[in-house]
C-alpha cells in the first residue's frame, strides 16, 4: 500500500475539489440515513392508527412528503460526490500518463531494449487503470460507506442495541467473503488473461506464417494445436466461472441470515412488546443499507491492493533514472556546430556484456569529409555511430564534435546537428510529407520535395494515389523495404544535417537507385560531414577514407585505392568479388 | 483487437442472425433446458421472500405465535439455503454453455481460415482476422451463456413479482407498477447514453495505444528527431479526449443512479400515502405494506438487468453479423472433385502460355511458357516487380491462373488436390517465418512423419546441427516468437533444414538479399549447394554463385520472359541480363 503514498502530489493539486467531495458523502449519508426512520415512523403511524381505529392521513402524506425530499436532496448530494471525487481520478488519471510519456521519452536507447514493448504497454493502459481505480472508486466508496455504515450502525444501536449486535453477526462474514472471493478470482482471471493472450498469439503467428503453413500442408496440425489452447483456455474459463458463481448467491445466503435473525429476534420482541412494529420495519431498512457497505469493503480492499501493486509497478519505471540528459557541465552557449568528429581512444562496454564492443576508437572525420565503415556484423559498427548522437554514453574515452566534448553539447543541440537513418527502418502511420519532416516541423513542401528527390523516393511518391498526402501504416498503404529506407534517408536530409549518419541505410535498395542517391548526396553533402555504413563496395569506395572494424577494433583506415593495395580483410573482400567473376569467366 | 475499428450498433435482434446463432446451441439443448428450469426456480424462490416477511408480521407477530414465528424463520433459511445452492448450479451451468458454444463457434472459424486461399489473406488484414477468431467470439459468450437463459430466468422473475403483488393487494400493485414507466424510459435512456459514452471512451484508448506503441517503438527516432515535445503535445491531445469522454459518462452515472434511488422512494412515499388513506378500510395489512416495500426494492434489479441484456444482444449481433460473413466468404479454391492421386513426382515443371493477374486485368504475368526438366535448376532474375514470386505462387496454386496451364510431370496442376501438390513441394521464402515453440516443432513443423533423426540428418546437411547442438537444450530449446533470439543467418539455415527435412522432389527458394556476414554467406552458400542437389529447383536467384550454377536463367521483365539460356549465353547476348550484372559486378572489373 506504500506504493500509492506516491500519488500524494497529484492528489494535493485538487485538494479543494476533494474535501468538497468528501464534504457532499457527508451530507447525502445523512440524508440517506435519515429515510428509514420516516419509513418505521409511518409504519407506527399506521399500526396506532389501525389499532386506535383513527389514522392522521395528513401524517402519513407528511411521511411520504419526507422520504421522498430527503431521498431527492440525498441524490444531488450523491450527484456532487461523484461530479468531484471521480472527476478529480480521471484528472489525475490523465497527469499520470502525461507524467508517464514524458518519462519514457527521456529514457535512454538501452532501456527500450531490455524492456518489450508490451509491457511498457500494460503499464500505460492496465496499471494506470487500476490506480484510477483506486483513487476514485477507492476514495469514494470507502468515504461513502464508511459513513453510511457508521451513521446505520449508531441508529441501529440507538434503536435497539442487542437487536442489532445479533443481527449484525453475519455481515462481517460478507466483507471477509468478498475480500477472499475476490482476490482468488482475480488470480483466476489473470491465469485466463494469460491463456487468452497464447491463444491470441497463436493465431497471430498462424495468420502471419499462412504462406508457410500452406506451403506445408499443416492446416489439420495447425487446427489441432489451436484446438488444444482453446481448450485450456474453455477450462480456465470454467475454473474461474466457479469462482465467480459462487459470489452472489453465497451473499444473499448471508444477507438473508442476517434479515431471518433480525425477523426472528426482533418479532419475539414486537410479541413481547419490547419494541414496535415500526422500529422493526427502520430496523430492516436500516439493516438493507448495511449490507452494500459490507460488500463494497471487501470490494475495495481489492481495489486498493491492486492500484498499489500496479503503482508499484509504474513507479519502477518512473524511477529509472534517465543516464543519458545534460547535466551541470553541459554549455548551453553551444547553438551551432560544424562537423568535425573525433574520437578519442573510446572504448565502450554494454551493460551485461562480457566484453567490450568497441576497443580503445581513435578517430578523426574533418568536417566536410566523407567516412565509410566496412566490416563483418557484430563488429561494433552501428556502435559506434550509435555514441554520436548519445543513443548510448562510453564510460572510457572522449567524443569531441568541433573540439567540444559531446557531453558538455546540449543533447538537443546535438541532435538538431544530426541526419540519422537507422539500421532498422522506423515510419509513423501518418502522411508521407509529415514522415519526411519529422524532424523539422516547418518544413514547406519545397523542402520536401527536395529531400524526396534526393533520396529517389519521389518518383515512387508520384505513382501513389495521394502523392505526399498518402499516409503510412495501418490505415493507410504498405511500403517496400526499399521505399521505406529511401523515406527514412529523406527523412534525415531534409533537416540538412552538419553530421549524416546512413547505418546500412542502402541495404533493401537497387544498385540502380542506390547510385543515384550517393550521386545526389555527394552533392548535397559537400560541405557537410558523413558516415556511411555498408556491405557493398560500390557504396564506399568514394568516400575520403574508408576504415575496416572487425570484433570492436579499427583494422584498416585509408581511401579505397590505399586500403586494396594493403592487401587486408577490404582487399581481401574485392578480391573475392574478383575471383567470382574470373570463375565466371573460366566455365 | 478491435481497437482500430469503432463498433457498429445495429438492431438488438435480427431474426437471420438469431436463427443462425441458436444453432449453435443445439448440442447442448438439454444443457439450455436445464438452465432454463433452474432460472425459473431461482426467481420463484427470490419472489418467496418478501412473502416470509409478511407472514411473520401479519399472521405469527400478529398472534403472538412464537413458534410459528420460528417455523416461518426456519422456512425462510431452507428456501434461502436451498436457492443459494441452485443460483451456483445455474451460474455455473450457463457458463458451461457459453464457454463450449463459442469454443465450437471458434474452432469453426479457425478450420475455416486455414482453408481460405491467400487471395482472402491479400484482402484482409491479419489483425482483423485476429479480432474475429478472438474479440468477437469472446463477445457471443455473454450472450450464449448469461444472455438467453437469463433472459427467462428475469421475465420470470418480473412475472412472478407482479404476480404476488397483484394477489397480496391489487391497488397497491398498480399504485407501486406506476413508477415503472419512468424507471423503464430513464434506464434505457441512460443505457444509450452510457453506451455512446463508453463507445467515445474506447476510441480514444485506442488511439492512446496505437500512439503509445509506436512511439515507444519508435523512441530512437523521436529522441533523435528532436521530437518528444511534439509527441508529447500530440500524446497528450488523446489523453485528454480520454479524459473528457470519461467525464462526460460520469455525468451519466451521477445522474442515473440517485434519479434511481428517488424513483424508489417515490414508490415507498406513495404506498405510504395510499396505505394511509386504506387502512382503515381493511384492505391494506401492515405486513402487506412492508412486503410492498421489499418488492420494490426486488423489481429493480430484474429489470436492469433486461436493459442490460439490450446491449449483450446488441453487441452480439454486430459480432455475428462479422462473423459469419467470414465464415460464409469462400474464397476458397476450386478444388476439383475427384482428384487424380499423385504419390510419387518425377520434377518436370511445365508452364504453358500462362496469363496471371491479382486483380482485373492488371497482368502480372503476360504469356509465360518455359519447361524445367527433372533435376534441373532453374534461376529467376530480374528488377523488383518482373513476377519472379508470382511464378512461385502459382506453381504450388496459390493462386488460380486467368489463360494458359501449368503441368507437373505432364499432369495439369488443376486435377490435383491442392494438398497432395504443395506435399511434393517446398517453398523457402525470403522472409523465414519461425513459429514459437521448439527448434524441433520448427522443422518438422509439427509433422509427426518426420523423426527426430531426419531432423537433424536435415540440420546436419545444412550446416545449422552443430550451432544448435550448442544451444542449452539443443533440438528442445525454445524458440520465441517469430525466432527473434536467433540470428538472420540461423533463421535462413534452420528454413532450409525444414525444407529439407520434407525432402520434396521440386524445390523452390526465394532467396534472402539481406545483408549478412561472410561467414554465413558461405554457409548458407553451401547449405544451398546441398539444397539444390538430387532436384528440380526454382530459385529466385540473388546470388552469382547461385545463377552460375543453373541449368538455365530465365530472366524476367515487367511479365515477360525476355531472355534464357545460360550465363555464359546470356552474358554474350549483351541484353537485359548484361546490363543487370554489369551494373552489380562493375566496380569489380573497374578495380
Amino acid at each position: 500500500m506504500k506504493s500509492l503514498l506516491r500519488l500524494i502530489p497529484y492528489l494535493r493539486i485538487y485538494k479543494t475539489t476533494l474535501l468538497w467531495g468528501l464534504v457532499t458523502v457527508i451530507i447525502s449519508n445523512s440524508f440517506t440515513v435519515a429515510t428509514p426512520f420516516f419509513i418505521g415512523k409511518a409504519i407506527d403511524t399506521l399500526k396506532t392508527g389501525l389499532d386506535a381505529h383513527s389514522l392522521h392521513h395528513s401524517d402519513l402524506l407528511l411521511y411520504a412528503g419526507l422520504i421522498v425530499a430527503f431521498s431527492l436532496m440525498a441524490g444531488i448530494m450523491t450527484y456532487l460526490t461523484r461530479q468531484t471525487i471521480i472527476v478529480v481520478s480521471r484528472l489525475i488519471e490523465y497527469d499520470l500518463r502525461n507524467d508517464f510519456l514524458a518519462h519514457l521519452q527521456k529514457l535512454p536507447l538501452t532501456f527500450f531494449q531490455n524492456t518489450p514493448t508490451g509491457d511498457l504497454m500494460a503499464h500505460a493502459t492496465n496499471d494506470i487503470n487500476s490506480v484510477r481505480n483506486a483513487l476514485g472508486p477507492g476514495i469514494m466508496y470507502p468515504s461513502d460507506t464508511l459513513m453510511t455504515f457508521s451513521m446505520a450502525l449508531t441508529m441501529m444501536l440507538l434503536t435497539d442495541w442487542s437487536l442489532a449486535l445479533l443481527a449484525l453477526v453475519p455481515l462481517p462474514l460478507v466483507s471477509v467473503a468478498v475480500y477472499k472471493l475476490g482476490k482468488l478470482i482475480h488470480t483466476k482471471f489473470n491465469e485466463r488473461q494469460a491463456q487468452y493472450s497464447l491463444l491470441t498469439t497463436r493465431a497471430q503467428e498462424n495468420l502471419s506464417g499462412i504462406r508457410v503453413v500452406k506451403a506445408y500442408v499443416r492446416e489439420e496440425y495447425e487446427i489441432g494445436e489451436f484446438r488444444k489452447l482453446s481448450w485450456d483456455y474453455l477450462e480456465k474459463n470454467l475454473v474461474l466461472a466457479k469462482a465467480q458463481s459462487v459470489m452472489w448467491p453465497l451473499m444473499h445466503v448471508l444477507i438473508g441470515l442476517s434479515i431471518i435473525l433480525a425477523m426472528y429476534i426482533g418479532g419475539r420482541q414486537v410479541i413481547s412488546g419490547t419494541i414496535s412494529i415500526g422500529t422493526l420495519t427502520a430496523f430492516f431498512t436500516y439493516l438493507g443499507m448495511l449490507i452494500w457497505p459490507m460488500i463494497a469493503f471487501g470490494w475495495v480492499t481489492n481495489i486498493l491492493q491492486q492500484g498499489a501493486a500496479s503503482m508499484a509497478r509504474l513507479g519502477k519505471i518512473l524511477d529509472a533514472v534517465p543516464e543519458i540528459r545534460d547535466t551541470d557541465e553541459t554549455d548551453r552557449s553551444i547553438v551551432e556546430l560544424r562537423g568535425a568528429v573525433e574520437f578519442n581512444h573510446v572504448t565502450f562496454t554494454y551493460k551485461d556484456a562480457q566484453a567490450p564492443t568497441l576497443h580503445d576508437i581513435t578517430l578523426s572525420i574533418p568536417a566536410g569529409t566523407t567516412l565509410a565503415i566496412v566490416g563483418p556484423t557484430g563488429a561494433g559498427k552501428s556502435t559506434l555511430v550509435n555514441l554520436l548522437p548519445r543513443l548510448y554514453d562510453a564510460a572510457d574515452g572522449e567524443i569531441l564534435v568541433d573540439g567540444i566534448d559531446i557531453k558538455k553539447i546540449p543533447i538537443d543541440t546535438l541532435r538538431r546537428h544530426i541526419g540519422y537513418v537507422p539500421q532498422e527502418t522506423f515510419l509513423f502511420s501518418e502522411t508521407l510529407s509529415a514522415n519526411i519532416s519529422y524532424g523539422d516541423d516547418g518544413a514547406d513542401r519545397e523542402l520536401i520535395h527536395e529531400a524526396a528527390e534526393i533520396s529517389q523516393i519521389s518518383k515512387d511518391i508520384i505513382d501513389f494515389p495521394k502523392q505526399f498526402d498518402t499516409m503510412l501504416g495501418e490505415r493507410g498503404i504498405t511500403l517496400s523495404g526499399g521505399q521505406k529506407q529511401r523515406t527514412s534517408i529523406a527523412r534525415a536530409v531534409l533537416r540538412k544535417p552538419r553530421l549524416l549518419i546512413l547505418d546500412d541505410a542502402l541495404s533493401a535498395v537497387d544498385t540502380y537507385t542506390e547510385e543515384a542517391i550517393l550521386k545526389h548526396l555527394r552533392r548535397v553533402m559537400a560541405e557537410r560531414t558523413s558516415i556511411i555504413i555498408s556491405h557493398r563496395i560500390s557504396t564506399v569506395k568514394d568516400a575520403d577514407m574508408i576504415i575496416v572494424m572487425k570484433q570492436g577494433r579499427i583494422v584498416e583506415r585509408g581511401t579505397h585505392a590505399e586500403l586494396v593495395a594493403l592487401g587486408g580483410f577490404y582487399a581481401d573482400l574485392h578480391a573475392k568479388q574478383l575471383l567470382e567473376q574470373e570463375l565466371d569467366e573460366i566455365s | 483487437m478491435a481497437m482500430h475499428e469503432e463498433e457498429i450498433l445495429g438492431k438488438a435482434y435480427d431474426a437471420q442472425l438469431m436463427k443462425r446463432l441458436i444453432y449453435y446451441l443445439k448440442p447442448y439443448k438439454w444443457l439450455v433446458a436445464l438452465a432454463i428450469a433452474l432460472s425459473i426456480l431461482v426467481s420463484a424462490l427470490e419472489a418467496v421472500r418478501p412473502y416470509f416477511t409478511k407472514i411473520a408480521v401479519d399472521v405469527n407477530i400478529a398472534q403472538k405465535d412464537k413458534s410459528g414465528l420460528l417455523i416461518t424463520a426456519l422456512l425462510f433459511l431452507a428456501t434461502l439455503l436451498f436457492r443459494g445452492v441452485v443460483q451456483y448450479f445455474n451460474a455455473y451451468l450457463t457458463q458451461v454453455i457459453g464457454q463450449k458454444t463459442i469454443f465450437d463457434l471458434r474452432m469453426e472459424m479457425y478450420s475455416h481460415l486455414q482453408r481460405l486461399s491467400l487471395p482472402f489473406y491479400d484482402k484482409n488484414p491479419i489483425g482483423r482476422l485476429i479480432t474475429r477468431v478472438t474479440n468477437d467470439v469472446e463477445v457471443l459468450n455473454e450472450m450464449f451463456s448469461s444472455g438467453i437463459v437469463m433472459v427467462f430466468s428475469d421475465v420470470f422473475m418480473i412475472i412472478g413479482i407482479v404476480w404476488f403483488m397483484f394477489t397480496m393487494s391489487w391497488p397497491l400493485a398498480l399504485l407501486s407498477l406506476s413508477m415503472l414507466p419512468v424507471l423503464v424510459y430513464g434506464t434505457a435512456l441512460f443505457r444509450k447514453k452510457a453506451r455512446e459514452a463508453y463507445r467515445e471512451v474506447r476510441l480514444y484508448i485506442a488511439r492512446i495505444n496505437t500512439f503509445m506503441q509506436e512511439h515507444i517503438t519508435g523512441m530512437l527516432v523521436d529522441q533523435i528527431f528532436n521530437r518528444e515535445q511534439k509527441a508529447y503535445t500530440q500524446f497528450t491531445e488523446h489523453n485528454a479526449g480520454h479524459r473528457d469522454a470519461n467525464i462526460k459518462s460520469i455525468l451519466y452515472y451521477a445522474l442515473f443512479y440517485p434519479g434511481v434511488d428517488l424513483i424508489g422512494a417515490v414508490s415507498v412515499g406513495l404506498i405510504i400515502w395510499y396505505a394511509g388513506g386504506n387502512a382503515l378500510k381493511g384492505t391494506v395489512t401492515i405486513g402487506t405494506v412492508m412486503a410492498f416495500l421489499q418488492f420494490n426494492e426486488m423489481f429493480w434489479r430484474p429489470i436492469r438487468d433486461l436493459s442490460e441484456k439490450y446491449n449483450i444482444m446488441q453487441t452480439a449481433m454486430a459480432s455475428s453479423e462479422r462473423i459469419f460473413k467470414l465464415l460464409d466468404d469462400t474464397t476458397l479454391h476450386q478444388e476439383p472433385e475427384h482428384p487424380m492421386p499423385l504419390p510419387g513426382v518425377k520434377g518436370k515443371i511445365e508452364f504453358r502460355n500462362v496469363w496471371f493477374a491479382y486483380a482485373d486485368e492488371h497482368w502480372v504475368l503476360k504469356d509465360v511458357s518455359f519447361v524445367i526438366e527433372p533435376g534441373a535448376t532453374v534461376a529467376f532474375v530480374g528488377h523488383t516487380g518482373a513476377g519472379k514470386t508470382t511464378i512461385i505462387s502459382l506453381l504450388s496454386r496459390f493462386y488460380e491462373i486467368q489463360r494458359g496451364a501449368i503441368f507437373i510431370d505432364d499432369i495439369n496442376i488443376n486435377v490435383l488436390s491442392s494438398d497432395d501438390l504443395r506435399r511434393h513441394i517446398a517453398v523457402v521464402l525470403q522472409d523465414v517465418f519461425l513459429f514459437s515453440g521448439d527448434i524441433n516443432s520448427n522443422i518438422s513443423l509439427g509433422n509427426t512423419q518426420i523423426s527426430d533423426e531426419q531432423i537433424r540428418n536435415a540440420a546436419i546437411m545444412v550446416g545449422v546441427d552443430g550451432f544448435i547442438q550448442r544451444l542449452p537444450h539443443g533440438y528442445d530449446e525454445e524458440v520465441k516468437e517469430r525466432g527473434s533470439t536467433l540470428s538472420v543467418g540461423q533463421k535462413q539455415l534452420l528454413s532450409f533444414a525444414r525444407a529439407l527435412a520434407y525432402n520434396p522432389s521440386i524445390l523452390v527458394l526465394d532467396e534472402a538479399t539481406s545483408s549478412i556476414d561472410t561467414e554465413t554467406e558461405q554457409l548458407i552458400q553451401s547449405a544451398i549447394d546441398r539444397l539444390l542437389a538430387n532436384r528440380t529447383a526454382i530459385v529466385i536467384a540473388h546470388r552469382l554463385s547461385t545463377i552460375q550454377r543453373a541449368t538455365m536463367i530465365i530472366v524476367m521483365h515487367k511479365g515477360e520472359i525476355r531472355e534464357r539460356g545460360t550465363h555464359q549465353e546470356l552474358l554474350s547476348l549483351g541484353g537485359i541480363y548484361y546490363k543487370l550484372y554489369q551494373l552489380q559486378y562493375k566496380e569489380q572489373e573497374a578495380a
